[in-house]
């Protein structure tokens, strides 16, 4: 794991008592790492002084004018919260009533997983913690495995299973033709992968592609990871955030529940809370048995502990009081499909206005494809183009974020693809 | 609909799970009842699939379930699993939890207790946290990768002294982690990717977790020699010893104060020789500072062993938590220094600190390290802050002379002194596992097998009842 680099140490002017190594420095190896490619966008969009500027990198949401939202069903349950916390430290486990209620939002409310305590379920440093947490599990029982990602996928996805010492495979995922899925190539890529092999799979709302399969392509993928005893991982950062509705974002892992597969899942608050900043999340992983939840989550609990010790306490305490009372739970679920719906408002405000300007090419994936992002389709130059001409900042992937889209930009950010792309 | 907080169960509140000895965590090897049920499942199977890939290493691999068959059942990839050891902390609680004694105490407790043994919330928490509530012009957005930068700073601040050259010269990277558990593991993993010695000693007894953070961030552990049972003190010639011994460049964890679990630290003068030993051999010092202000009081005083090793210049981390000096425990706030020798170094050291940090959870919460902002640069909270710190460490140092005088009292045979002499929030009493068992059977003390006794869990009414066990457990095993 570790990489031993070569030392040049400079030894300089001796003390008369003690060695003079300690006088140098022992980092002069450390080479400045690359900065991140989605948090750099933000920091050149901030220093960019123009009047126009459009952030559509940035992966949170942001409401009509632009500004960033804190729900009121959060802002009422820290009302709640302020002054009656006692800030013990949680389990290692995290808060039970929490996880609780996350698993139902996951796993459906009645539940017959959640009543036969069939489910190790820890509270996580939001989906990268669920992430990580998992494939350290992964690496420590079953050390010959490895992670089958999609391609395309969030760029983290391969920084966790890189640092847990996972290998790492790819499947086809995204077809740049159609802007669409790579179906085809991706049940080629489940059936020739080796039995038992592990799969990273994205719930809902492709990240980024915004790409999802259907309910039927669902059904068919679950059919081939049976006859092929694989492990299917969802990573479900975006539910409710999707469709507006929390329970059809879950098909696809409602799906799998029902043709038996045991699987594992990475759920976040950051989107459909808004609790970014927080760091709320869990990690579930279904067993045979309450015997073996025990066990799992017990050696779960063991990899987190000399990690961070116990998730914090602050966004549970959030999550456990919107989502165990009814009104709020309710005011939630009405704020989320507010979300949401506006998102879908942007996809489809955005195709038709590039469809007015007579834009030759084919748009429709901005209105096929769901949740917050939108693989436009556009090249490297051309985002480089719309960033130095336009002053519109996205990642060079061409993933625009549509929660940066207002009514008061689209217009505008319209225009530009349509100029950059006219030529294409 | 105001709801309360305080129901343990609700979230499962436990004691804190400050360890006093590490117990290896089991790796599991493959069981045979899980092969039998592989075996009983295969059979009934209609047949096997044909798409078996007799290369694959998986032992699911004899389990190919017929896509036609109606019922699914697949085998948890996991079955293996075997559960892992309690935590012996928590051990302690549960039975303390079961027993229905009116007399029973709880030292195991790694928290702070009031005299009436009530968790404690400051004030000036309590009133940061109003204002941030109050505060609607507050967003939720992730923070950076390394954290809250006001946060940074301040906290940078408060462990190496305001007017700190290394601060000034620019020569201080620091990130928020998760309290002191996330600083030590985001250090540890970013020496086992850039420095050249991957060893790390650290002292006998420590803090179960350390061995286990170290561990998996990639260093090997080594010991030093650092308590004294013969003295309940420290074992000074040993640890110099040790050290002296070290492969030069091996890092060296050092409790900044208050030694957990023994309260047993270094006199100024000791820690002198300590780092000039540790430069001569050019080991690496890491700090782990959980308890500053807690200790003795004072913020400055318990930072002094940190800032001595700054101020000759030299390169060092240091691990500091929230969790005990601000009571915010479970908010998980901490940071990670680490000084260096030039500002340009001590920027590429940070670009590699978010390359670690990333991949494990993205970036730190944000809530509790504001809440250290709003105290931290506000003076008036500031100073409130500083006078019930002092308070805290003042009941636990009362508690001390208390238990010390009434021990006295009794005649308890043996030398109690190493109770006022040792510091922080915990006794290494010297008591045997054998005396500890008669305790709890007889009186209903609850504390871990080594004989550590949280001091924070006493109070002036309770010292009696653990005055009287001790001495019956000392006269009755001796």
């Amino acid at each position: 794991m570790a990489f031993r680099a070569v030392m040049s140490r400079r030894v300089t002017n001796r003390s008369s008592d003690i060695g003079a190594r300690w006088m140098s420095t022992w980092w002069g190896n450390v080479e400045p790492a690359a900065k991140d490619p989605i948090l750099g966008v933000t920091e050149a969009f901030l220093a960019d002084p123009s009047p126009s500027k459009v952030n559509v990198g940035v992966g949170a949401y942001r409401d009509d004018n632009g500004k960033p939202v804190v729900l009121e069903c959060v802002r009422e349950a820290e009302r709640r919260i302020a002054g009656h916390s006692n800030m013990e430290y949680l389990p290692m486990g995290g808060s039970v009533k929490m996880v609780e209620e996350t698993l139902k939002l996951a796993y459906g409310e009645n539940s017959e997983f959640i009543k036969d305590k069939r489910i190790a379920a820890v509270q996580s440093l939001s989906g990268t913690g669920a992430c990580r947490l998992f494939a350290d599990f992964q690496k420590r029982f079953r050390p010959d495995s490895q992670i089958y990602i999609p391609v395309p996928t969030w760029a983290n996805h391969h920084n966790i299973w890189r640092d847990a010492q996972v290998p790492q495979r790819t499947f086809h995922y995204y077809l740049p033709e159609t802007r669409g899925l790579d179906f085809a190539s991706l049940m080629d890529d489940i059936k020739n992968a080796p039995n038992g092999s592990f799969f990273l799979l994205h719930a809902c709302a492709h990240n980024p592609t915004g790409v999802d399969p259907t309910e039927e392509q669902w059904r068919e993928m679950s059919y081939q990871f049976k006859a092929k005893g694989h492990f299917a991982f969802f990573d479900m950062a975006y539910q409710g955030f999707a469709s507006g509705d929390p329970e059809r974002d879950a098909k696809s892992i409602r799906i799998f529940l029902e043709d038996g597969h045991l699987i594992g899942i990475a759920q976040s608050y950051a989107k459909n809370m808004g609790l970014y900043g927080q760091r709320v999340g869990c990690l579930s992983v279904l067993c045979e048995d309450e015997k073996q939840a025990v066990a799992v989550k017990s050696q779960l609990q063991q990899l987190a502990r000399p990690m961070y010790s116990n998730p914090p306490l602050h966004g549970a305490l959030i999550v456990s009081t919107i989502l165990g009372d009814p009104e709020l739970k309710n005011l939630w679920l009405k704020e989320v499909k507010v979300m949401a719906d506006r998102i879908i408002g942007m996809r489809t405000a955005l195709r038709e206005n590039l469809e007015k300007l007579g834009s030759p090419l084919s748009w429709e994936h901005i209105t096929n494809q769901i949740g917050m992002f939108c693989y436009s389709g556009l090249t490297p130059e051309q985002v480089d183009r719309l960033t130095s001409e336009f002053h519109i900042y996205l990642t060079r992937n061409g993933r625009i974020s549509m929660a940066g889209i207002t009514t008061g930009n689209v217009g505008y950010l319209a225009n530009a693809i349509n100029e950059v792309s006219k030529s294409a | 609909m105001r709801q309360q907080f305080t129901s343990l169960e609700a979230h499962g509140f436990e004691s804190p799970t400050t360890q006093s000895a590490f117990s290896s965590s089991s790796i599991s090897s493959s069981s045979s009842a899980s092969d039998r049920r592989l075996k009983a499942l295969a059979r009934h199977l209609v047949d096997a699939s044909p798409v078996m890939d007799s290369h694959s290493q998986n032992p699911n691999d004899t389990v190919s379930p017929s896509p036609t068959s109606s019922a699914f059942h697949a085998d948890s990839v996991f079955a293996h699993i075997v559960r892992a050891p309690e935590d012996p902390i928590l051990g302690v609680t549960v039975a303390y939890n079961k027993d229905p004694s009116p007399v029973k105490l709880n030292l195991g407790v790694g928290a702070y207790r009031t005299e009436e043994g009530k968790p404690l919330v400051l004030n000036v928490v309590r009133q940061a946290e109003q204002q941030l509530v109050n505060d609607r012009s507050r967003v939720k957005e992730y923070l950076p990768i390394v954290g809250l930068a006001e946060y940074n700073k301040l906290s940078a601040k408060l462990i190496l002294g305001a007017d700190s050259p290394a601060i000034q010269e620019n020569r201080v990277t620091t990130v928020q982690c998760l309290s002191g558990t996330g600083s030590l593991r985001v250090g540890g993993e970013f020496l086992a990717r850039h420095y050249h010695q991957l060893t790390i000693y650290i002292p006998l007894p420590t803090w179960g977790n350390h061995p286990k953070i170290f561990t998996l961030a990639g260093l090997s552990v080594k010991t030093y020699r650092y308590y004294d049972p013969a003295t309940r003190g420290l074992d000074f010639q040993g640890l110099l010893e040790d050290l002296g011994s070290a492969p030069s460049g091996a890092i060296v964890l050092l409790h900044a104060c208050a030694h957990n679990p023994t309260g047993v630290d270094p006199t100024i003068q000791q820690w002198e020789q300590i780092r000039q030993l540790m430069r001569s051999k050019a080991l690496l010092p890491f700090f782990d500072s959980a308890y500053q202000g807690f200790a003795s009081g004072s913020l400055d005083a318990d930072a002094q062993p940190v800032r001595m090793f700054v101020a000759d210049g030299g390169e060092c981390l240091v691990a500091q938590s929230y969790a005990k000096n601000m009571g915010l425990y479970g908010e998980r706030v901490g940071a990670l220094s680490i000084v260096c020798k030039s500002a340009d170094v001590a920027s590429r050291v940070e670009s590699q600190l978010k390359l670690v940090i990333r991949p494990m959870y993205s970036s730190p919460p944000i809530h509790g390290a504001s809440i250290v902002a709003t105290i931290l640069k506000d003076r008036n909270l500031y100073t409130e802050w500083t006078i019930e710190l002092k308070a805290m460490a003042d009941r636990i140092i009362s508690m001390r002379q208390q238990l010390f005088d009434a021990l006295r009292a009794r005649g308890t045979p043996g030398d109690w002194s190493h109770i006022i002499k040792q510091i922080g929030m915990f006794t290494f009493t010297g008591l045997n596992s054998e005396q500890v068992v008669f305790m709890t059977r007889e009186y209903h003390i609850y504390m871990t097998s080594d004989g550590r006794i949280s001091m924070a869990g006493l109070s002036s009414r309770t010292v009696p009842h653990l005055a009287d066990a001790i001495h019956a457990a000392v006269t009755s095993f001796a």
